[in-house]
């Protein structure tokens, strides 16, 4: 018990003599410590922003839909089927759209969707090669979509193709400044649009092409009336399964309703392919699982030269100090004590380093968040505290075992 | 009572293939509260007859009994703890932590005793009262003139209550007054009944205290008490 007590105050002890030390040598211990401030920012930063693309994305995936099947010409993450095979397929058109629409018993909801970019303009304001979906009023119950403002189109405005146009957020805030888009009309190729909605921000910043927020949509009609011509468009068919549950059996009608559409014998190959999210997902997973290991290699390297850098300043500290080692073991210091002098004074500067960083890292993710959802999560922290009293340690063990093994004799000497 | 009894000690380093013989054959002596100064020129083996006595060294051959214990056999960190409770050393620089003010550094030999907090920043503050700093505790050693650091110095030395007080040159850095002044506190560290073993190669320094050892060649060349004794007469100031 009294042996436990005497270490207890060693320790204690020990962590009173290098918070001196530390508080002695202001100028070192800061520039030491910022290696470990730059280390741990970066770390810290780096998992934030990992966090923050896995939410961009399954927000973005979010607001497609996750129980949705998508029936198209092209497959759009199987890498099995080469593209001219799949260039080769003929367009799906917007009959048998139609006719899967007519037989299929299982989905929640159903929508085609052909895809133009086209340039919008309201008055001076102009928005080149905006993506345009045309689909009809029942797309709205295949998605998760919001508005702002205004409404889907009804199913007489869809079926009647009239100039319609429901735009995203970023699509509004180009065209209307101001605000006050509604109900107003835009030219799309020179043709008049009334806007008859506008949807919320989705905030899905990573999705390109398919994110709601720059897109706009109109009856698909309109798109073949004003644009294209349909024989020259492949219509891509939303479906949405009932529940997720679902999905699967979904898929298996679909696919049936469709080689019979097709008008396929029992020996050939789908000539569609049924895409779903989860490609997406995997897809992403796998990207932000490279940019991951490559994130913390890098940052993993720069902890580590940092450490190299810490070794070095306290081998420095050490070799300065070697008097006064030689001072403190005259007057009774243990090599333990010494040795635990150094550990601690070591870790202390990595440990104020490390807080140091979390909260530059804090203010640099709080400026990030403007643009990108970047909020610094527990495990971070609590990975960032870690690391910063690992390194201590490690990079503090072998100048402090140099000291805890000097000879008083020699260390008094040392000129 | 015997505090030092040394026995037919040596002191044989190795330098490369050769052997160097710091000490051959020394046997000693010192009773408590002795005031004894070891003389000898460079090279004689009074420094390691010195870091031996202070215990930050052992010796190759022979015994060396302090207080009671032998320490010939010691390990370093025994060593650690009979240096912390039972000797207190002053050195010719001083040898103070610098960027620490006079009373952390009085107070670090209580540190690594052990002694709690509050018990021993009272001790340090005495003990700065005695050797006259009780208005510098707060300054640090560059604030301080070469007489206070080593005043201080003395302080360290005199907190922990030792059995010994080994000054190695305790005046090899001060002016002659300055010196002085520091010779008087020994002569009074003496006089309250401690025991003082004082190492230089300054005949009218060794003159101050009460037994002359003279070293030469690892060899005790005379052990003999002073007759023409100085005593200190300059009024120590307590600025």
């Amino acid at each position: 018990m009294k042996n436990l007590r005497n270490y207890i105050f060693e320790i204690k002890e020990s962590i009173l003599i290098s918070l001196q030390a530390i508080r002695a040598n202001k100028v070192r211990s800061i520039l030491t410590a910022l290696s470990i401030v730059i280390g741990v920012a970066s770390v810290v930063l780096m998992s934030t922003a990992l966090n923050g693309i896995d939410v961009v994305f399954q927000r973005g995936v979010a607001s497609l839909g996750s129980d949705n099947l998508y029936i198209d010409k092209w497959a759009w993450f199987d890498d099995n089927i080469p593209w001219w095979e799949l260039r080769n397929r003929k367009n799906l058109t917007i009959e048998e759209f139609n006719e899967y629409e007519k037989r299929a018993k299982l989905p929640l909801a159903i929508a085609p969707a052909v895809y133009t970019s086209q340039t919008l303009k309201y008055r001076d304001n102009i928005l080149e090669y905006a993506r345009i979906m045309g689909t009809n009023y029942n797309y709205i119950k295949t998605t998760n979509l919001d508005f702002s403002e205004g409404r889907f189109f009804t199913q007489i405005e869809s079926n009647g193709a009239r100039n319609v146009v429901i735009i995203g957020s970023t699509v509004a805030d180009n065209l209307f400044p101001q605000g006050g888009g509604l109900n107003n009309f835009i030219k799309i190729k020179g043709r008049k649009f009334r806007v008859i909605g506008i949807l919320k921000e989705q905030g899905s910043y990573m999705m390109g092409d398919m994110n709601p927020d720059n897109m706009a949509y109109v009856p698909v009609g309109a798109v073949f009336k004003n644009f294209h011509r349909a024989s020259y468009m492949s219509v891509t068919i939303n479906v949405r399964a009932a529940n997720s549950a679902m999905v699967e059996e979904t898929k298996d009608e679909a696919i049936n309703i469709m080689r019979q559409v097709r008008g396929l014998t029992y020996d050939e190959e789908n000539d569609f392919s049924i895409n779903q999210q989860e490609g997406l997902l995997n897809n992403i997973g796998e990207t932000t699982s490279v940019i991951k290991i490559a994130g913390f290699f890098i940052t993993g390297l720069a902890l580590f030269v940092g450490a190299i850098g810490i070794m070095n300043i306290m081998f420095v500290s050490v070799k300065e100090r070697t008097r006064e080692i030689g001072v403190r073991k005259a007057i009774g210091a243990t090599s333990r004590t010494v040795l635990g002098q150094f550990l601690f004074e070591s870790s202390t500067i990595c440990l104020l380093g490390g807080i140091g960083g979390l909260a530059l890292a804090g203010v640099l993710s709080m400026a990030l968040n403007q643009v990108f959802p970047a909020t610094i999560q527990v495990d971070a922290v609590v990975l960032a505290i870690m690391i910063s009293i690992i390194t201590g340690i490690l990079s503090g063990l072998a100048p402090a075992y140099t000291a805890s093994k000097m000879d008083p004799v020699d260390a008094l000497r040392y000129e | 009572m015997n505090i030092i009894n040394i026995e037919h000690i040596a002191k044989i380093y190795q330098v490369g293939s050769e052997e160097v013989h710091a000490l051959r054959d020394v046997s000693l002596r010192i009773d408590k509260n002795e005031y004894v100064a070891i003389m000898g020129p460079s090279g004689s083996g009074k420094s390691t007859l010195m870091n031996i006595l202070g215990c930050l060294d052992t010796p190759t051959k022979g015994l060396y009994d302090f207080v009671g214990t032998n320490v010939s056999e010691m390990t370093d960190n025994e060593l650690a703890k009979i240096r912390n409770k039972e000797i207190g050393f002053v050195f010719q620089t001083f040898n103070l932590l610098p960027r620490s003010d006079a009373l952390h550094n009085v107070e670090l030999p209580l540190i690594y005793a052990g002694v709690p907090t509050y018990e021993r920043r009272e001790m340090a503050k005495d003990t700065l009262v005695k050797v006259g700093l009780e208005d510098r505790i707060h300054h640090k050693p560059n604030e301080l003139s070469g007489g206070q650091r080593q005043r201080v110095a003395v302080a360290r030395a005199l907190v922990t209550k030792p059995s010994i007080i080994l000054a190695d040159e305790p005046t090899g850095n001060l002016d002659s007054r300055t010196g002085e002044e520091i010779m008087m506190l020994f002569n009074n560290i003496n006089e309250q009944g401690n025991t003082v073993i004082l190492v230089t190669h300054e005949e009218y320094i060794a003159k101050h205290a009460k037994r002359i050892i003279r070293i030469k060649d690892g060899l005790i060349e005379s052990d003999a008490p002073v007759t023409d004794r100085y005593i200190p007469s300059v009024k120590h100031e307590t600025n």
